[in-house]
């Protein structure tokens, strides 16, 4: 399973803090957030957006990253602090 | 200058709710290491006008992170700015939740043996954790919220260096 977290306005949007999707092997993070997108409607399209940050486990990865069964992977909206 | 070799030994971070007092800190900081001879600091802060908005006056900023990855986040932006400039010690205090106007909400203090590495880093420091450290700032007004959005001059701040 991959453990997906959503941060920020981007899980006010979706209404979803959290979610387990079955991992595919090959999948990217892009594979990945299309197969949401499927599931989930048009409002999850956001996730394709090019200013969508994507961290696998804890790290910001590009979009093409490849993930393993088990990861954690967050995607957020740019990041705002300090 | 010799580079450093061994690893950054005194950073410290912290992600808390409290508020924090850079007097502590830094007397904290100053038993770090005698060699020390300059220190650097900066305090950001909720400023009232955040947001040029129609929206009424700010009253306080919802800071959200993501708190496994934010520590590691920051301590990478520490030893990053550490590789460089070599400094003594560092320490990193950023605030999340609810903080009305006027409050503090990051602290960076950086002790090196000379006042340019201790300017430099703690430059960085903040430039980098802007652009990295997952935290996402909500505005809160008398009668709306509404995220805050990333500044391209958050970004262009970093690349300089």
């Amino acid at each position: 399973m991959i453990k997906v977290l959503f941060f920020a306005k981007l899980r006010e949007q979706l209404d979803c803090a959290a979610k387990s999707v079955p991992y595919q092997a090959g999948d990217d993070v892009i594979a990945l957030a299309y197969r949401l997108v499927d599931k989930g409607g048009s409002s999850w399209s956001v996730l394709l957006d090019k200013e969508t940050v994507c961290a696998v486990n804890q790290q910001i990865v590009e979009h093409s990253f490849i993930l393993n069964d088990g990861d954690e992977v967050a995607f957020f909206p740019p990041v705002t602090g300090g | 200058m010799s580079k450093p070799t061994k690893k950054m030994t005194h950073c410290n971070v912290s992600i808390q709710l409290e508020d924090f007092d850079l007097s502590v800190e830094t007397r904290e900081l100053q038993k770090r290491g005698a060699d020390i001879g300059g220190i650097a600091s900066f305090i950001g802060a909720v400023r009232s006008s955040e947001l040029d908005s129609q929206q009424g006056a700010l009253r306080a900023l919802e800071i959200e992170h993501y708190p496994a990855m934010t520590q590691r986040s920051v301590e990478a932006s520490c030893e990053q700015a550490w590789k460089r400039w070599g400094f003594i010690a560092c320490t990193v205090i950023h605030r999340v939740g609810r903080l009305p106007v006027g409050a503090q909400i990051v602290l960076v203090i950086v002790a090196a043996r000379h006042r340019k590495e201790a300017f430099a880093a703690c430059e960085f420091i903040m430039d980098d954790l802007k652009t990295s450290a997952p935290f996402w700032k909500k505005a809160e007004f008398e009668n709306s919220t509404c995220w805050v959005d990333a500044k391209t001059s958050d970004t262009e701040a970093m690349d300089k260096w």
